[in-house]
């Protein structure tokens, strides 16, 4: 097992451009499952890549296993990489495709073939060794292509948005399987995602990225409840956190923390507002109120309220009721820079 | 629109396709046919059926049957030398460089130009008196001045120099082909391949040239039908000879029937081509809706 770290690392596609990478630090832990998640074009994947040695960095170092790997080919980095397409060799057998990374390391066949049978029955597939890729279901592509990697016990998994090609109802399923696989395993993983249900899930910890840069590291909770500047406040939960801009600074709080009063604990010092909403959506398990607050520094700001559907309270469109929200979930950004600053009195 | 001119329409749509392959195709195939089996000659007035007695004297013709295994001996070795020639440059080619396109355009050049003048100029460059290649091997002191080689004129040395003339005029459109081909490959499999821990020469060929098979299976039966059925380069830079060493058997199919006059057995001669033809046709026809179902 191995830990990744990169140093100051960034990539210019051309050179004076904006970054596709910038400045990025970033160290995993043994063992650890880490979620890159950034919408498209934060370079995420490129930050993936260049771990892998598909890319070579513009500046910065890349350690794995506590050596500069820069200078390394892919293959002398001796990690594995499941790609968003899957990649798998469309002229080979199920058999052929897993067995390949052994070929290549000149593996003599008896143990190839116990390799094979060995990681082909962790993953399930061991009925379909025969079959060409393209006679596969998308699920068992994936299966494959993960099978190609743990088959030569790498000391490093990445995992370009390995889900994206599966349709929703096999994903769910799919993604606890391979965090339990990972769990197993116990190989340090890194994973690009752009979902962050995704990332929520499977992650011991998440790096939120945007634009080349690094804006948040941290555990799940960390990043949901304590997100570091507005874009991570906003980019975590659906629906985002609700934004309120003051004069002095920008107040964030989220929809599922704009309660009717009385659910909140007896006692916890809250924020109590007015709010009016104008329409509602049911979701099933939940609802998801759109409206505006009214009174004080909030008034005529849009907010979106969220409650569980078990909720027996009922509101008509345009009246307003008395909301509240516990000070401690109220967030405060710096207005220039989005970034989290010290709490202050609201009025 | 209504209903007859909906159901003329068609056929005259593809009317002039039809006939462009009767008149020049069909007719001209049937008419070898016939004359194969003929005994007709340049300015002969009737046609007598012989049978298949043009066949027999065909076979028994040790010009023919040289011309046979000349004509295996050029298309083979022109085509395993177009096929490793074209796989390197296209090699060197797909990836991006300064000054690529113009290299491409350069390469392609020489099948652009018309193979006749092309062949002209090798045909100078080969000359036994003023051959630019002797002058270099002379000044080079590689070859004595008063007897440099003879590259049309010996016998060895001239099917090698057919061979790669015709190397030189195929080589842009396999590399065409085969570059295509590379470039039809997703980007993430060789990658992962490299990730996978093979190197230049595994990805090569157990990755990109397997996955390219089709295709590389299409370039090389078209080339192998070009091959077999022309005679431009023999016939401008040799005329088969010295010594019929250079004889084909479209060549000699032309210079019996046409020149010699002779057009029974320069049908028969002909008529030779067509099983292997049909073979070629056939296996292309199979790898290219194969390359279309992977």
């Amino acid at each position: 097992m191995a830990i990744v770290q990169t140093r100051a690392l960034t990539k210019l596609f051309r050179q004076g451009q904006v970054g596709a990478v910038v400045n990025v630090d970033l160290e995993s832990r043994e063992g650890e499952f880490l979620v890159l998640l950034g919408p498209s074009g934060s370079g995420k994947t490129t930050l993936l890549r260049m771990i892998a040695g598909l890319e070579e960095p513009t500046s910065g170092e890349i350690f794995i296993g506590g050596i500069v790997v820069n200078d390394l080919t892919p293959r002398q980095r001796r990690i594995a990489m499941v790609f968003q397409s899957y990649a798998l060799y469309p002229h080979l057998t199920v058999l052929g495709n897993i067995e390949f990374p052994l070929k290549a390391r000149r593996m003599p066949k008896p143990q190839r073939r116990e390799k094979v049978q060995w990681a082909a029955d962790l993953l399930g597939i061991g009925q379909l060794l025969a079959r060409k890729p393209r006679e596969l279901s998308g699920g068992e592509r994936q299966r494959v292509a993960l099978a190609r990697a743990i088959v030569r016990e790498p000391s490093l998994f990445l995992l370009d948005e390995p889900l994206s090609n599966l349709d929703a109802k096999l994903r769910a399923s799919a993604r606890e399987e391979l965090e339990q696989f990972q769990k197993r395993i116990g190989t340090t993983t890194i994973y690009v995602t752009h979902d962050q249900v995704e990332a929520m899930a499977m992650g011991d910890r998440i790096v939120v990225m945007n634009y080349g840069s690094v804006r948040q590291i941290g555990t799940p909770a960390e990043v949901y409840d304590d997100p570091a500047d507005t874009f991570v406040a906003t980019f975590l939960g659906s629906p985002p956190m609700n934004l309120i801009e003051l004069p002095d600074a920008i107040v964030g709080f989220r929809p599922e923390h704009l309660h009717v009063p009385g659910a909140l604990r007896p006692g916890e010092p809250a924020l109590l507002v007015r709010f009016r909403p104008s329409h509602e959506e049911y979701l099933g398990a939940e609802r998801i109120l759109y409206g505006r607050l009214e009174g004080g520094s909030f008034d005529g700001k849009k907010a979106v309220a969220r409650m569980s559907s078990t909720l027996a309270e009922r509101f008509t469109p345009d009246a307003a009721y008395d909301f509240a929200i516990a000070e401690k979930d109220v967030k405060f950004f710096d207005r220039e820079k989005g970034t989290r600053t010290s709490r202050r009195p609201v009025a | 629109m209504s209903g007859a001119r909906q159901r003329w329409l068609g056929p005259a749509m593809f009317l002039p396709a039809i006939l462009y392959v009767l008149a020049l195709v069909a007719v001209p195939f049937l008419l070898a046919f016939l004359y194969s089996l003929g005994d007709v000659k340049v300015g002969s007035q009737g046609y007598h059926f012989v049978g298949l007695r043009n066949f027999q004297s065909v076979l028994q013709s040790p010009t023919f049957l040289r011309a046979l295994s000349n004509s295996f001996v050029f298309t083979v070795s022109s085509q395993v030398l177009v096929l490793i020639g074209a796989t390197l440059l296209a090699l060197v080619l797909k990836d991006a460089f300064r000054g690529r396109r113009a290299i491409r355009f350069l390469i392609l050049l020489s099948w652009v130009a018309p193979v006749s003048i092309g062949s002209i100029g090798w045909k100078w460059i080969l000359d036994s008196l003023y051959s630019v290649i002797n002058w270099v091997l002379i000044q080079l002191h590689l070859v004595k001045e008063f007897s440099p080689p003879m590259w049309l004129g010996e016998p060895r040395l001239a099917m090698i120099s057919v061979i790669l003339v015709h190397t030189w005029h195929m080589l842009p459109f396999a590399t065409v082909i085969i570059l295509a081909g590379w470039t039809a490959i997703p980007k993430d499999i060789p990658e992962a391949a490299e990730v996978d821990g093979a190197g230049f020469f595994r990805r090569m060929f157990q990755i990109e040239i397997p996955m390219m098979l089709p295709i590389i299976n299409v370039a090389v039966l078209f080339g192998v039908v070009f091959t077999f059925t022309d005679m431009t380069v023999i016939y401008i830079l040799t005329r088969g000879g010295p010594y019929d060493t250079t004889q084909v058997v479209p060549s000699l199919a032309f210079f019996t029937g046409v020149l010699g006059g002779d057009l029974a057995e320069g049908a028969a001669i002909s008529i030779f081509l067509v099983p292997l033809l049909v073979v070629a046709a056939w296996l292309m026809l199979r790898s290219a809706h194969r390359a279309e179902v992977t």
